[in-house]
């Protein structure tokens, strides 16, 4: 097992993120909702920067009791990460596609201590 | 734990990519992965890759042949504000392939260019080396709907203009990059002078037909054209692309539904059409290949037409054979974008395509839906001389290449 130091808490602020190399593995570490969350920077659909792409809302389509449609919205309390070669997104928090959940992100493990991030592998 | 490991992680120059990030950094795990597969022994042809070939239209309409539309041209682009650009038509702002921004590089290149080339022959570099690719054969983007030009004549305008600029700027500076010229199909002696004109051009395989268009490309009038292509050992490739203007499709609301079906359909209808009427039987040399419809259509198409066929084969006179058997010994097929999450659908309809022979790499570059040459490497039902094949052998065979691979990764 191997310790990588990042940074020091307070450098991500929320909505952040720092993307890093920890020898040869790539990981993303996002805070969302004050809260960090590491992914390997490795798609699942065909290993593209998904660390590296932009964020989002989830986009929702609410359905009224009529069975109708008339908007599209952004729900902030679902951050995504869109990855940049062609688009797959994950929820930040859980690591979870968009769509079905069997394809997820690969979580690294990071530990906190006396105020600086270390990434775990 | 071993506390003695602790080293200092490194940040990467790039946080978040977007459309000002350099090709190398985009693509950069891929090339990674390229390295790993060990590409620099594999012959890596990518037949269908893409220029934006409106950001040099300034520059391009300078090749238009007729001297009036070019001087109005010039002066359109040197005075007129806020205007597309000079003759072409099209989906004008209908143009969402980039997710509202998550797919920075179909949204834009806006990286620093200055290698005292062309542009796109940098960018076309870049993202050569980057995937392990030895030739790149270049379509342009938004002259993929020309063929719906109100005005015929301004197809042959543009489309010959395009080809003289191409290979004026762009082909004959790196003789990796090659392209499948533009013929301009709705004026059919236009289109027969545009093969003599550009036959053994520098970078000129073959030719292609942007494949939205509303002719039959069984009439009579297109005899000529594929006699002549058929006698000069030069393949017609027939390029799909989509078009909100298509009545058929005119009901669907989001991108993702026009996408998936108008790069199918427009090249269903031509197959259907150059099957049925027998153009593999009067021209059994002629190759024809059928760019970015994807594969998943073809297993469709073949089993629904053999069916059809054997119930009304007086209505199809000219074949000796089973619509399918023309589309796997005649028609080549490219592979992106490759439908993958069934894997078991996709191995069957590589065998029914016989895709050891009849199946050449594309990437799309720098599209949405680009594909990347891993995905044939690490396919687990392929032998290695199919992989080879299918990445390049198949297109060196097919368009005359040296098979020698020529990248440096
Ligand atoms: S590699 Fe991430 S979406 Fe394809």
């Amino acid at each position: 097992m191997a310790e990588y130091l990042v940074c020091s808490e307070e450098e991500i602020a929320d909505g952040g993120r720092r993307v890093v190399a920890c020898g040869e593995r790539e990981i993303g570490i996002f805070r969302v909702k004050g809260a960090l969350h590491a992914w390997h920077n490795m798609c699942p659909h065909r290993q593209g920067p998904i660390c590296q792409g932009r964020i989002y809302p989830e986009v929702i389509e609410p359905v009224d009791e009529k069975g109708e449609v008339r908007t599209l919205l952004y729900n902030e309390e679902n951050m995504h990460v869109a990855c940049p070669w062609h688009g797959w997104e994950f929820n930040l928090e859980t690591g979870s596609n968009a769509g079905p959940a069997k394809y997820r992100l690969h979580r690294a493990e990071l530990a906190i201590r006396e105020g600086q991030i270390y990434v775990v592998l | 734990m071993d506390i003695s490991n602790k080293d200092r992680a490194r940040e990467l120059p790039v946080q978040q990519i977007d459309v000002f990030t350099d090709t190398r950094d985009i693509l950069a795990h891929a090339n990674r992965a390229a390295k790993k597969r060990g590409f620099e022994d594999w012959l890596i042809c990518d037949v269908d890759a893409h220029h934006t070939e409106t950001i040099s239209w300034h520059e391009l309409v300078q090749y238009i042949e007729d001297p009036v539309i070019r001087h109005q041209a010039m002066l359109f682009h040197d005075e007129k504000m806020g205007t597309a650009s000079y003759g072409l038509n099209g989906d004008m702002g209908l143009k969402y392939q980039d997710v509202g921004g998550r797919i920075p590089h179909q949204a834009g290149i806006r990286e620093k260019v200055d290698d005292g080339v062309h542009r796109d022959v940098t960018l076309s570099r870049r993202a050569m080396s980057a995937l392990g690719v030895d030739y790149m054969v270049l379509f342009p983007t938004p002259m993929l709907t020309l063929g719906l030009h109100p005005q015929p004549e301004m197809e042959v305008y543009l489309g010959r203009a395009y080809n003289r600029w191409l290979i004026d700027k762009v082909l004959s500076k790196d003789d990796r990059l090659k392209t499948l010229a533009y013929l301009p199909f709705n004026v059919p002696k236009e289109a027969e002078r545009t093969i003599e004109e550009f036959s053994g051009q520098p970078g000129v395989i073959g030719f292609c037909v942007p494949s939205v268009r509303h002719k039959a490309v069984h009439h009579n009038d297109y005899m000529r054209i594929y006699a002549m292509l058929e006698e000069r050992n030069l393949p017609i490739a027939f390029h799909a692309a989509y078009h909100w203007q298509d009545q058929s499709l005119a009901t669907i609301n989001r991108f993702l539904g026009m996408h998936a079906l108008g790069f199918v359909w427009c090249n269903m209808v031509h197959m259907t059409n150059w099957i049925l009427n027998g153009i593999p039987e009067r021209f059994p040399k002629l190759k024809s290949i059928w760019v970015e419809s994807g594969l998943a259509w073809i297993p469709f198409l073949m089993q629904r037409l053999d069916d059809q066929y054997l119930m009304r084969p007086s209505e199809a006179p000219q074949l000796k054979k089973l619509p399918s058997e023309y589309m796997r010994e005649n028609c080549w097929y490219t592979t992106q974008p490759m439908e993958t999450v069934n894997m078991k659908a996709l191995q069957l309809t590589l065998e029914m395509i016989n895709a050891e022979s009849q199946l050449l790499f594309a990437s799309d570059w720098p599209h949405f839906d680009f594909d990347l040459p891993q995905e044939i490497y690490d396919l687990p039902f392929l032998s290695e001389q199919a992989k080879r094949n299918i990445l390049g052998l198949n297109a060196a065979k097919l368009f005359n290449l040296d098979p020698t691979p020529r990248k440096t990764l």
